[in-house]
């Protein structure tokens, strides 16, 4: 079977997943009344799990029918038990095995893809034309402009469809034991799916239009799900938290894509790399190519949480732990680093353009205002370390999970940065394998633990939970970069590339996040599952080791944390290629030679010790980690430098209060403030001047006019009236009513007549 | 003074006598017998005017016809009463500065145009033969009445016929007027 | 001969008199006979002048005149005659019926 036709399917299954779970649910809520209270406590954990899964489960798609058929008992401990929840099977079934089905078509499309092509070239498939051909005037001449949807499949695409099918899968298995007794199943996993509809969507694009609608459409299921618990104030807060901020970014992001309409006059991926990539002169000129590189990069600050937007991700722990998992560790916020990785051609154009304009006196300055790889360099590192910091003083374990995101996050955009695509792209695929698994062995330890969340109350879980903390150990040894397993060779080649790329001081930075990561890592590692248990003894008597459907993700996850970093092997080591790189390489189109950088080539002593200082960072971190927080809480190291810096502690565990800025300066102050300013200048000026003063002019001018009125027409009228009565008064004494006095008159008039004939004759 | 003229003086005395006596009477009677002594006086001014029919018919319509109506109707009337009551009215300075502005302004237009007035009819014209004879049929007949009446019948005869409709109107109106039981008519 | 200003003088006076008779008093007989003093004044013109003018024609008219004058009388003392029976006087303010 032919790869484009595979292709348009694998969106389809979960968008039919979401339709059918969507309206067994909707039937099943219609019936009884009233809507489903998910019963969430603090912290957005699920307190009831399902008892007694059935035996193994595969990673495959039919894993789930056992899942479903093993049933769901009734909670054990945990506040929120409910009763059985209405078409659970299916729900779990068809939301499973559509997912399930798109990793089988994904696998067979890639496979195909590679058979046809041997990932040389990208494959598009084209269903229909959504924008028909117009004349769209450009900036080089008049282009006609056509947007069709379509999918395209090549070496960026393939890689982000592999693990965004394979992670939500095994995801989408887990929540099945971890969401078991919430009442608000169904809805979870049609949004769920939907969610997989729209991530297949954004990564299969072969347009930016097509990219975005995906864009928004997980960007939509990730304040669905985040405000999953909607009862809880602080749960729905984040969702909509988690989309306004995402809609700041996509402000820049639309507005990239404008830029690029206006350019290319297309907006088809193929079609535009091509044109920049041979004509980098022509789109380069101006800052052009810049503009609308610093464009899309907004977008991408906003989805994939840095600086300054990265404020809903800790929030959107709020989540029920599988959607933190899919969406804010292995997919969702990955968008923006693949969408970077996508356009590697605009941000390389705009590299060298801002080193042709400014020469040799380039400052930092001027390179963050010409040069838009090295804009997504420095604030990929700054988030990097700065989230980091805020790290090192969270106490609930789902925190430090998310500013752990938002640094990693950081560390793939400061790959992109210096043009180290392959690298960042790599970063991207291990981090889905570890960080997943550290979520989910999180989930696995709140389940355990009834809802619990603050480390503090954790301890000595090591024993009781066993396959959770392998597993998450494991993840931690990834992360933290220890070397072999797979977030070591990821994170070196981000580091390798950076410091040849000839930016030790970003080197610098990178490096002591690596450090700080480790650290807080093991913290965590420490905190939760060495030492004594520090919650309540109720607790501890209902501790348990998660169910298989729970467990075997993990398992998975942990196994792919080790070995997936071998396929990133550095070229040095291997004596070769390294292996990913080459795979990526299709989708780095090359420019003309002037405009490609010389590659930078360290000399194997600067690898080996570049490697080497990363490795005893790591090293360094997690021995301070181990010793720092062992023995009975409060930590006595921690605690002394807690009580002596009281301020910068509070400083760094409020997380530099930037929310509150945020909330100060924008909600209330823009927000708030301007809104209410701006309704005062309605009611006063457009109401109050406008209107109301109108309408007093008006009632000025009628009084005038009525004065007018009255004074002269009718003082004239009435003039008239009061002479001419005067004048009667007189003449109505002639009116006697007697007759001589009548003769008299006429007499008089005889009188007068001869005087006029007289006077006239 | 010609004996025309002493004449006209005499009898103007009387004409104005009369006039003066009606309007100054106090009694109706009075003025009715004062009256009837100016309409004498005016009929001796028409003989001298050589109007002679004219005075008869003055004798006879106004002396002889009116001034009988008058008195019966003063019998009738029966006015003693009011002889106890102020007789002027009011307005009776602004009457008579009136009439005097009248006459004053009248008489002067007179005085002013007497000489014109008094060579009216010069020439010839005024003869006194003309009032006195009239041609009937080629045969000059001598008297006023004659001249009067041949003109009457002849020139003016429609008049005559409308003034005769006229006194019949006149004498059913009395008539009508003067019925003691007069329906209400509202 | 007697010159005709006299006579329209005498006339004028006559009329004068009448006028001011008529204007005068209140009694409705002797205003009655006013105006036909005021009549014959009238007649006295006419017939100078006819006199003057050697024209039979002022004669005739005062004919008319009288005939006028007599009918005249008829009605007016037929009226005053109603008047009487009306309001039991000949005087002029008694018979003020207009008045208002």
């Amino acid at each position: 079977m032919r790869a484009t036709s595979l292709l348009p399917w694998i969106p389809l299954f979960p968008l039919a997943g979401f339709l059918v779970n969507g309206f067994f649910y909707l039937i099943s809520h219609s019936k009884l009344g009233g809507k489903d209270a998910p019963k969430g406590p603090h912290g957005g954990g699920h307190g009831s799990d399902a008892s007694g899964h059935g035996p193994a489960q595969g990673a495959s798609a039919h894993a789930a029918h056992t899942a479903a058929q093993t049933g769901h008992g009734s909670g054990h401990g945990g506040p929120g038990g409910h009763g059985p929840i209405p078409f659970a099977a299916l729900h779990s079934v068809v939301g499973t095995v559509s997912c399930g089905l798109s990793l089988l078509f994904a696998l067979l499309a890639i496979g195909s893809w590679w058979g046809e092509t041997h990932g040389h070239e990208g494959l598009v498939a084209t269903l229909w034309t959504w924008v028909p051909m117009g004349s769209n005037p450009t900036w080089f001449g008049a282009k006609a402009l056509s947007i069709d949807v379509a999918f395209r499949l090549d070496a960026l695409s393939a890689l982000m469809l592999f693990f965004v099918t394979f992670v939500g899968t095994l995801i989408h298995v887990y929540s099945v034991g971890y969401m078991g007794h919430d009442a608000g199943y169904g809805r979870y996993f049609s949004y769920l799916n939907l969610f997989m509809f729209a991530m297949l969507t954004l990564v299969l694009g072969a347009n930016l239009p097509i990219l975005f609608v995906g864009w928004e459409g997980v960007g939509l299921c990730s304040y669905l799900l985040i405000g999953y618990f909607w009862d809880k104030d602080f749960a729905a807060d984040a969702g909509k938290k988690a989309f306004v901020v995402n809609r700041i970014g996509d402000l820049g992001f639309m507005l990239g894509i404008f830029g690029c309409a206006a350019l290319f006059g297309t907006t088809d991926f193929g079609a535009m790399f091509d044109m920049a990539s041979k004509n980098p002169a022509v789109y380069g000129a101006g800052g052009l190519m810049t503009a609308v590189a610093v464009a899309l990069f907004v977008g991408a600050c906003g989805k994939s949480a840095q600086i300054p937007l990265y404020v809903w991700l800790p929030d959107a722990m709020a989540g029920p732990t599988p959607v933190s998992a899919l969406i804010h560790a292995a997919t969702m916020v990955t968008a923006g680093v693949y969408m970077v990785a996508r356009c590697n051609v605009f941000y390389r154009i705009s590299h060298e353009w801002a080193l042709k304009t400014l020469g040799e006196g380039a400052t930092v300055w001027g390179l963050l205002t010409h040069d838009a790889a090295f804009v997504v360099a420095v604030v990929g590192c700054a988030t990097a370390v700065v989230a980091a910091t805020m790290g090192l003083a969270q106490t609930d374990i789902k925190k430090v999970l998310a500013y752990s995101t938002v640094s990693q996050l950081g560390y793939m955009f400061l790959g992109c940065g210096v043009l180290a695509f392959s690298g960042g792209m790599f970063h991207v695929f291990t981090h889905a394998w570890f960080k997943a698994c550290l979520f989910l062995g999180s989930g696995s330890v709140i389940h355990a633990l009834g809802g619990e969340q603050e480390m503090t109350k954790m301890g000595g879980l090591r024993k009781l939970i066993p396959h959770t903390f392998v597993t998450m150990f494991v993840a931690t040894l990834a992360i933290a970069g220890v070397p072999g397993l797979a977030g070591f060779f990821s994170k070196d080649a981000i580091l390798a590339e950076t410091f040849a790329a000839g930016h030790p001081v970003l080197w610098f930075f990178a490096v002591l996040t690596a450090g700080m990561t480790a650290f807080y890592m093991f913290r965590l590692m420490r905190m939760t599952f060495w030492g004594t248990f520090r919650g309540t003894p109720e607790q501890l008597h209902h501790v348990h080791e998660s169910p298989p459907s729970m467990t075997i993700p993990l398992w998975i996850l942990a196994f792919g944390s080790l070995l997936v970093g071998w396929i990133g092997i550095p070229a040095f080591i291997l004596g070769g290629e390294n292996p990913f790189e080459r795979f990526l390489e299709p989708a780095i189109p090359p420019l003309p030679p002037d405009w490609t950088p010389h590659p930078h080539h360290l000399s194997l002593g600067t690898e080996w010790g570049l490697m080497g200082a990363s490795v005893a960072i790591a090293f360094l971190g997690i021995a301070l980690a181990w010793r720092f927080f062992s023995g009975p809480y409060p930590f006595s190291v921690p605690e002394r430098v807690a009580t002596a810096l009281p301020g910068l502690y509070r400083w760094v565990r409020d997380k530099y209060y930037v929310d509150e800025f945020y909330e100060r300066v924008f909600v209330e102050g823009l927000g708030k403030r301007f809104g209410r300013f701006l309704w005062e200048v309605d009611a006063r000026v457009v109401d109050g001047v406008g209107v109301n003063g109108t309408s007093w002019l008006t009632l000025q001018i009628s009084r005038i006019s009525s004065w007018f009125d009255l004074a002269f027409v009718d003082g004239a009228v009435n003039g008239i009236a009061d002479t001419l009565q005067a004048g009667f008064r007189g003449y109505r004494r002639l009116h006697t009513g007697r007759t001589e006095n009548y003769a008299l008159t006429m007499a008089a008039g005889v009188f007068g007549a001869v005087c006029l004939w007289i006077i006239l004759r | 003074m010609t004996p025309a003229l002493f004449l006209f003086w005499v009898l103007a005395a009387v004409v104005l006598v009369g006039g003066v006596g009606v309007v100054v009477m106090r009694q109706p009677v009075h003025s009715a017998l004062f009256l009837l002594l100016s309409f004498v006086g005016v009929a001796g001014l028409f003989v001298l005017l050589h109007a002679e029919f004219l005075a008869a018919v003055q004798i006879l319509v106004y002396a002889g016809g009116i001034m009988v109506l008058f008195l019966f109707t003063i019998m009738l009337v029966n006015v003693r009463r009011q002889a106890a009551e102020p007789f002027l009215h009011p307005q009776a300075g602004f009457a008579l500065l009136l009439g005097a502005g009248i006459y004053a302004l009248l008489g002067w237009l007179l005085v002013g145009e007497a000489r014109k007035i008094a060579a009216l009819g010069a020439g010839g014209a005024a003869d006194p033969a003309k009032l006195a004879t009239v041609m009937i049929g080629g045969a000059k007949i001598a008297g006023n009445s004659q001249a009067v009446g041949w003109s009457l019948y002849r020139e003016y005869f429609l008049p005559f016929e409308v003034a005769s409709v006229f006194l019949l109107v006149a004498m059913i109106g009395a008539v009508v007027l003067g019925k003691r039981t007069m329906e209400k008519v509202d | 001969m007697v010159p005709l200003t006299h006579y329209l003088a005498l006339s004028l006076l006559l009329f004068i008199l009448g006028v001011v008779g008529v204007l005068v008093r209140r009694n409705l007989l002797t205003v009655l006979m006013s105006i036909e003093l005021m009549l014959n004044a009238a007649n006295l013109n006419l017939i100078a002048f006819s006199r003057q003018l050697g024209d039979l024609g002022g004669q005739i008219f005062s004919v008319f005149i009288i005939a006028v004058a007599a009918g005249e009388a008829a009605i007016g003392l037929a009226i005053l005659i109603s008047l009487y029976r009306l309001k039991g006087s000949v005087n002029l303010d008694d018979a003020a019926e207009m008045k208002g």
